[in-house]
């Protein structure tokens, strides 16, 4: 390839590709969009969180005026009615039994909204309630009610094949992993820590609730418009369920109102093709916030930890057990558990390690994937205790933890990837921004904490890249933009090896039938693999303009260099429009590259590598009103190591709204059930952050070694930087006041609460 | 079933004068979503929380997710469709896209708009006024820091 001078778009602020669109409105989002001949649904939820379906009778329903359609379980008989990334355990609607309050039980159909919406009202149903379980506690005990009866149908997922449900249990799933001896290690331990933690169920709360219009076409073919983040995972999902070809599924993503997970694996993409089908004309499906609430959720999870420590602070053994609630259907959730749990020990060298965690089923909205997938639930609790850890042994935290840090290129499990990063700058650099070594006024106190999360492995993006007759290029790749900036980063990724002006590129919305396949947008995985893959695809456009060059210009490919869409060697220069046309002998044709980024299974414990380690550390300054026990976050300072950043605003961005959505769940967020019904599904009972609650000071920072695998060295980024949020803060407030918070969120109340018996216990 | 009563309406949007029957129960939102192929005010909460349908009648920001569309009746109504000059962008609109306050995109023709209505209220807002006024608008994934800042550049005093 030809020699690289220094980069001229990527490590730019380049402002987002698509900002334009967005602040005039014009933006087009799934619950935007308008077919001929639209139809619209709506959903019959169940009002019970367990019942035996008596009648679902649609018959006042279909005959009141616009209704198109109505359709019950009972109706699905023609397709597989089931699916699931992991299990196929979710019926498109309830069959027989209803599993949580919310579930959807039938389906109207009308010509618009309104009419859709009434006619709900007309479906005779019948339900006749059964015992339910909507905690842990209630699922897990002896001759609980179970959720789930039949055989459990495997899903698409390759590296589920060994999922470990346990028959006759609400246990859907175990995840077991050991390495060492950690009895023995525990028996010898200085210093033995047990506690044990939970973590609440908190919603998304994407701001566009989940939307998908269908339609099928005079050939068979099925098109789902879907406000996805795995258009492709939802292919494979309706190709089974339809019993059609990949090919005649085409599944095209607009622009999405936030994902965070919620969006991933198959939503409403099911029920909206099946409607569509049914009536012959397409469908439309755009749920309220209030059926978002009903649709998906952080899984709540309970874990005990027992750190074993020598008496030098050394940590010699973790041992773990976790439960995590996957709620009605598991949707990723045994996935969640099990990728969760691996990286329990977090950035730290463990020599003996027990980590057991089960995926439990309850009566309750199913829980799937959602920024930082299980690594919040566990770190919550394993950060916690090592600050418990240092003060039982009077080590600073900062200290304790840079002295159990892994070092770049150690194992952290074998035939995993080593450890790309220097974690010891991340600790260091968050510790100075937040003044540590300074003393805090008396009414604040300072709290660290880090985190490790794998990556996606093994996983698979390829990209297509189109060099225009004009020097104009459009980039193939199926990332999904959700907010988080991936059509700019892509685009300058094309920009920066073709060396074109950036307004000169293009990038297209994934459109299954048209951009390439890519496994999923979640992970933070699109910088580093669908990037690589727009990269390769790129150079290789590049590679055969430059054999065009060279022979034009008689100079070997390696004498050539290009800049503003120029090809040039010595003095002489020409421009990627002459030598198109020459290539082409026209003023026409296109030169069409292609990346593939495979890494394939490996000998890991989760049967891949992770194709680089999110790193992240928080550091937080708290006060706290003792009268009222609410928590303000004073200062907090992110850094996270992100190899190198392509467009530094963006990540900037994007941790800025990391941390915001993980102090939501530290200090106001947490979805109540009362008798199994869900009492706050919407924005006045469920509290998401506002602007006036962001820290008055917020500092995002980055490491930058390009020791990344992605393209210039970047690593992903985006879910890291709010793992360390809920830990960190607990940490200041115990060093604040030496209350130990155990339970999330950290309401009022609750500290209010935790103070005051502090204060009994002090002054008895 | 009753039908329900209907009104004619007549009033501007973004400068263009509108005349429509629309039954009384009808809400704003709605009219301009789906009547007037207005989409930039998003449905999200349906409670008047989020902010993402906030649209100005006659310059004041309204939910219109819990606004009816009667009440529109002789007025002037301004959503961010209305905002940019052909492909000149507003201020407001501008240090958005400057500040990289843009994340998904879902809240920002409310944001946008809200802004606007302050601006008009107070041209050099503090950030405590900022704060203040977008209580109603919230945001998803930008955490606010770039909205905030974006919204004190367009101020007279610049942050």
């Amino acid at each position: 390839m030809t020699a690289r001078g220094p980069l001229r778009v990527v490590g730019q602020s380049v402002r987002r590709v698509d900002a334009v669109e967005k602040v005039t409105g014009r933006a087009r989002y799934a619950s935007d969009l308008v077919r001929p001949g639209m139809l619209h649904a709506r959903l019959l939820r169940s009002p019970y969180p367990h019942a035996r379906l008596v009648r679902v009778d649609g018959t006042a329903a279909r005959a009141a005026a616009g209704v198109q359609a109505v359709v019950t379980g009972a109706d699905l008989g023609w397709c597989d009615p089931y699916f699931g990334p992991a299990f196929r355990d979710r019926p498109i609607l309830a069959i027989d039994v209803a599993r949580y309050e919310g579930e959807p039980v039938a389906a109207v159909v009308a010509e618009d909204d309104e009419a859709a919406a009434a006619a709900l009202e007309l479906i005779d149903a019948e339900y006749e309630e059964r015992p339910a379980v909507t905690t842990l506690d209630e699922a897990l005990a002896p001759g609980a009610p179970l959720v789930h009866t039949a055989k459990p149908l495997a899903g698409h997922f390759a590296d589920l094949s060994s999922l470990r449900p346990r028959p006759g249990t609400n246990i859907c799933h175990q995840f077991h992993f050991e390495r060492g001896a950690v009895g023995e290690a525990l028996a010898g331990a200085a210093l033995v820590i047990d506690d044990t933690y939970t973590f609440p169920r908190v919603q998304h709360y994407s701001m566009e609730p989940h939307a998908a219009v269908a339609a099928w076409d005079e050939q068979g073919g099925l098109t789902v418009w879907a406000s996805t983040q795995n258009p492709y995972s939802v292919r494979v999902e309706l190709a089974g369920m339809f019993g059609i070809p990949l090919g005649r599924i085409r599944i095209v993503v607009p622009h999405l109102g936030g994902g965070f997970g919620g969006k991933t694996y198959a939503k409403l993409e099911p029920i909206v093709a099946v409607l569509a089908r049914v009536t012959g004309r397409p469908v439309r499906l755009a749920l309220t916030a209030e059926e978002a609430f009903r649709t998906v959720r952080r899984c709540d999870a309970r874990v005990r930890v027992r750190l074993g420590l020598a008496g030098d602070g050394r940590l010699v053994a973790v041992e773990c057990d976790a439960d995590y609630d996957v709620g009605a259907y598991a949707d990723i959730g045994p996935r969640v558990v099990q990728k969760g749990t691996y990286t329990a020990t977090g950035p730290y060298r463990v020599p003996h390690v027990r980590l057991d965690a089960r995926a439990v089923y309850t009566n309750t909205t199913p829980g799937g994937a959602f920024r930082g997938f299980g690594v919040p639930q566990l770190a919550w609790a394993v950060e916690s205790l090592l600050d418990e850890a240092a003060r039982r042994l009077d080590r600073d935290p900062v200290d304790l933890r840079r002295d159990n840090l892994l070092h770049h290129g150690e194992e952290f499990a074998p035939g995993d990837t080593p450890i790309d990063g220097k974690f010891e700058e991340s600790l260091g650099r968050a510790a100075e921004a937040i003044r540590w070594t300074q003393a805090a006024a008396a009414d604040r106190g300072r709290g660290v904490a880090m985190m490790m999360k794998a990556s996606i492995g093994p996983s698979v993006s390829e990209a297509i890249v189109r060099l225009h007759a004009d020097a104009s290029v459009t980039v193939l790749a199926s990332t999904v933009e959700m907010g988080q900036g991936a059509r700019t980063v892509m685009a300058q990724i094309a920009a920066e090896v073709l060396a074109v002006p950036l307004e000169r590129v293009m990038v297209a919305a994934p459109d299954t039938s048209i951009t390439p396949y890519d496994q999923t947008t979640s992970s933070s995985r699109s910088t580093t693999m669908t990037g690589r893959a727009v990269q390769e695809a790129a150079e290789d456009v590049l590679g055969q303009l430059l054999r065009v060059a060279s022979a034009r210009l008689g100079v070997a490919v390696s004498a050539l260099s290009v800049a503003d869409a120029r090809v040039s060697a010595g003095g002489e220069a020409v421009s990627y429009v002459d030598l198109l046309r020459e290539r082409f002998g026209m003023g026409g044709g296109e030169l069409i590259g292609r990346g593939v980024v495979a890494p394939g299974r490996s000998a890991a414990p989760l049967g891949g590598s992770t194709p680089f380690w999110e790193m992240a550390v928080g550091a937080a300054e708290v006060s706290v009103d003792e009268e009222t026990g609410a928590v303000t976050v004073e200062d907090y300072v992110s850094v996270a190591d992100v190899g190198r950043r392509i467009n530094p605003r963006q990540c900037e961005a994007q941790d800025e709204g990391a941390v915001v959505q993980g102090l939501g769940h530290t200090l106001y967020e947490e979805m109540l059930y009362e008798g199994g019904q869900l009492l706050n599904a919407n924005l006045a009972g469920y509290r998401v952050p506002r602007a006036a609650d962001v820290p008055g000071r917020m500092t995002c920072r980055f490491v930058e070694n390009a020791d990344g695998p992605g393209p210039f060295g970047a690593k992903g980024a985006g879910e890291g930087s709010l793992i360390p949020v809920s830990p960190a803060v607990a940490n200041a407030l115990a060093r604040l006041t030496g209350v130990r918070m155990r339970e999330l969120p950290l309401t009022p109340e609750r500290v209010w609460r935790a103070l005051r018996a502090r204060r009994r216990r002090a002054d008895p | 079933m009753l039908t329900p009563s209907s009104s004619d309406l007549a009033f501007t949007v973004n400068g263009r004068a509108v005349a429509l029957r629309v039954p009384a129960h009808a809400l704003l939102l709605d009219l301009l979503r789906d009547r007037l192929g207005l989409t930039g005010a998003k449905r999200s909460c349906d409670m008047q929380v989020c902010g993402a349908c906030t649209v100005l009648v006659d310059g004041e920001p309204v939910s219109a997710c819990t606004y009816l569309a009667v009440e529109v009746d002789g007025r002037d109504v301004l959503t961010v469709e209305g905002l940019a000059d052909g492909e000149v962008l507003d201020p407001v609109q501008a240090a958005f896209v400057d500040h990289g306050a843009v994340q998904c995109g879902f809240c920002t023709p409310g944001m946008v708009l809200t802004a606007r209505a302050l601006l008009a209220e107070r041209p050099a807002p503090s950030r405590e006024d900022v704060l203040h006024y977008l209580r109603g608008s919230l945001c998803r994934c930008t955490g606010y820091v770039k909205i905030v800042e974006a919204i004190l550049g367009c101020g007279t005093g610049r942050p």
